[in-house]
């Protein structure tokens, strides 16, 4: 099985948010809940820079360590998913994510934020593959028909890849040795304790 | 010839592309439109001088905390949580238990040395208990369910499994969250009725230097609450009142500033807290079985003349002057 992994060629992303509305539409995501976001930094400036970011889906998950009922799990293609019928929504995981990922349908007074909601990769939940109620929480699973995260696939720059790690990298070292520069695999150091060597 | 203009079309075009190829360097082919942008390890480099920093940006999305691109100092809260707050509470609770069980059995229970006397004393009114009970069973519920946070998936989960767990989970964050209320009151109704009988004096550098009565022989004199007492009342009001604030801003997460904010009021919570239940352990100890006489204080609010005056003796010295002692039923002569 592949190692999957997102990785944003911050050099193409144009801002575009074509992303973060495929991502929206695909998983019919609750109201107020943005799994993937477009971040962009020092906006109207010289040099300003956008970057498209999710769940990473890290390497030893930080939101599964402090999980207080442990709802995580990880899939054999490396993706981190979680059980809504075992979250209390304690909001843990929010305090450990370094990428802003986990996030509750209501705003949480008395703890009362309900179950979290993060990008699945379009990986669904451990319900049964494709069924109503794993697409009721968690939205799609593309996985599961063969087909990737449909944020990268329709990313019109191709700036947001997906997929088996070692290839995503691979494509991302010809571009920059092709182009001559690189911002960097952003977040690959936070989320998977390496970079790529150019 | 339409193939032949084609051609020539195609030929032309390849040699102008030739030509600004041998025409233009090397190095000017590479131009970096972003280069003065910000890269990923400039970012990684600066955060090794500040671990707090976080990397915001402009976002399109109304949720404002997505802005935050990058928030690495997530992993230092997760090995505090993980790594040091998992072995203070378990030393701390583990610990007092155990430190509990081998005082019980060096010391034995502490009796009262002359015997009952059959006379009581009003040691707590009504409302005193009152307010001792409801802190205290706000407590222990506060402390059980607040300890499943941190202890439950090692020592409960493999027990019942992941469905009844979570059942269970559930049931004790929403009573950690109600029933903070009623402790905030009792930990202020406690403040209240007892400062006047908690202010530190000379009396208990010398109760301390004999060592409470708890080790040895002989009983320090003190006044209506011992320093022993006294280091209680303060650590629960005290302790009461970090766990009461840090507490709100987890309610409340809204009005506490970012999650940098939360992780440091998270960490308040949990520190405070068991320290606090390694204190009331020992409290719950020594007014229980650890002491002949003293769980009629917060029981019946009566105690024995006896056990009060190895005790308290100055405040039974007042009560007397007072006339609050009163005579066993059984003992008054027949009429």
């Amino acid at each position: 099985m592949a190692r999957v992994k997102f990785l944003c060629d911050a050099d193409r992303c144009i801002e575009c948010n074509a992303c973060v509305t495929a991502c929206k539409n695909e998983n019919e995501v609750p109201w107020g809940i943005n799994r993937r976001r477009v971040v962009t930094i020092n906006d109207g400036k010289p040099g300003e820079r956008s970057v498209s970011m999710a769940c990473m889906h890290c390497t030893d998950a930080p939101c599964a360590a402090v999980c207080p009922v442990d709802c995580f799990y990880t899939t054999a293609d490396a993706v981190v998913l979680h059980s809504k019928d075992l979250c209390i929504g304690c909001g843990y995981c929010f305090y450990a994510c370094p990428f802003g990922a986990p996030q509750y349908p209501k705003v949480g007074n008395f703890g009362s934020r309900g179950k979290m909601d993060k990008c699945t990769y379009c990986a669904g939940g451990p319900e049964a593959d494709l069924s109503p109620a794993e697409f009721q929480k968690y939205g799609s699973n593309r996985l599961a028909e063969g087909k990737l995260p449909l944020c990268a696939e329709m990313c019109s720059t191709k700036s947001l890849l997906a997929g088996d790690g070692e290839i995503i990298a691979q494509i991302y070292k010809e571009r920059v040795v092709k182009r001559g520069y690189g911002s960097g695999a952003w977040g690959w150091q936070t989320a998977y304790k390496e970079t790529i060597a150019i | 010839m339409r193939l032949g203009a084609q051609l020539r079309f195609l030929a032309l075009g390849l040699m102008l592309a030739l030509a600004a190829g041998f025409a233009t360097p090397s190095s000017a082919q590479q131009i970096n439109p972003t280069a003065s942008a910000v890269k990923e390890q400039q970012f990684l480099d600066a955060l090794k001088g500040n671990k707090d920093a976080e990397l915001q940006g402009r976002i399109t999305i109304p949720d404002g905390k997505a802005a935050t691109l990058e928030r690495p100092a997530g992993r230092e809260w997760r090995a505090f949580h993980q790594g040091t707050m998992f072995r203070i509470a378990a030393i701390a609770v583990l610990g007092t238990l155990l430190l509990l069980t081998a005082f019980y059995l060096i010391r034995g229970r502490i009796r009262i040395e002359a015997g009952p006397s059959g006379r009581t004393i009003t040691r707590f009114n009504g409302f005193e208990r009152f307010t001792h009970w409801l802190t205290a069973s706000c407590f222990i519920i506060l402390a059980l369910s607040g300890l499943n946070v941190t202890f439950g998936k090692a020592v409960l989960l493999p027990l019942i499994g992941p469905a009844a767990f979570t059942d269970i989970s559930i049931i004790a964050k929403w009573s950690h969250n109600y029933l903070a209320w009623p402790f905030m009151v009792g930990i202020a109704l406690t403040f209240l009725i007892w400062i006047k009988d908690n202010i530190p004096s000379g009396a208990d550098l010398q109760w301390f230097a004999q060592g409470g009565g708890l080790i040895g022989k002989g009983h320090p004199a003190a006044r209506r609450f011992n320093a022993g007492q006294k280091v209680i009342f303060w650590s629960v009001v005290i302790g009461g009142a970090a766990l009461s604030l840090s507490g709100f801003y987890l309610l409340f997460p809204a009005y506490a500033g970012g999650v940098l904010n939360l992780q440091f009021w998270n960490s308040v919570h949990g520190i405070v807290s068991v320290l606090m239940v390694a204190i009331i352990l020992a409290h719950i100890y020594i007014g229980s079985l650890g002491m002949e006489g003293a769980f009629d204080a917060m029981g019946s609010g009566e105690v024995d003349l006896n056990w009060a005056r190895e005790h308290h003796s100055l405040w039974v010295e007042e009560e007397m002057r007072k006339g609050g002692v009163h005579k066993d039923p059984a003992l008054q002569p027949a009429e």
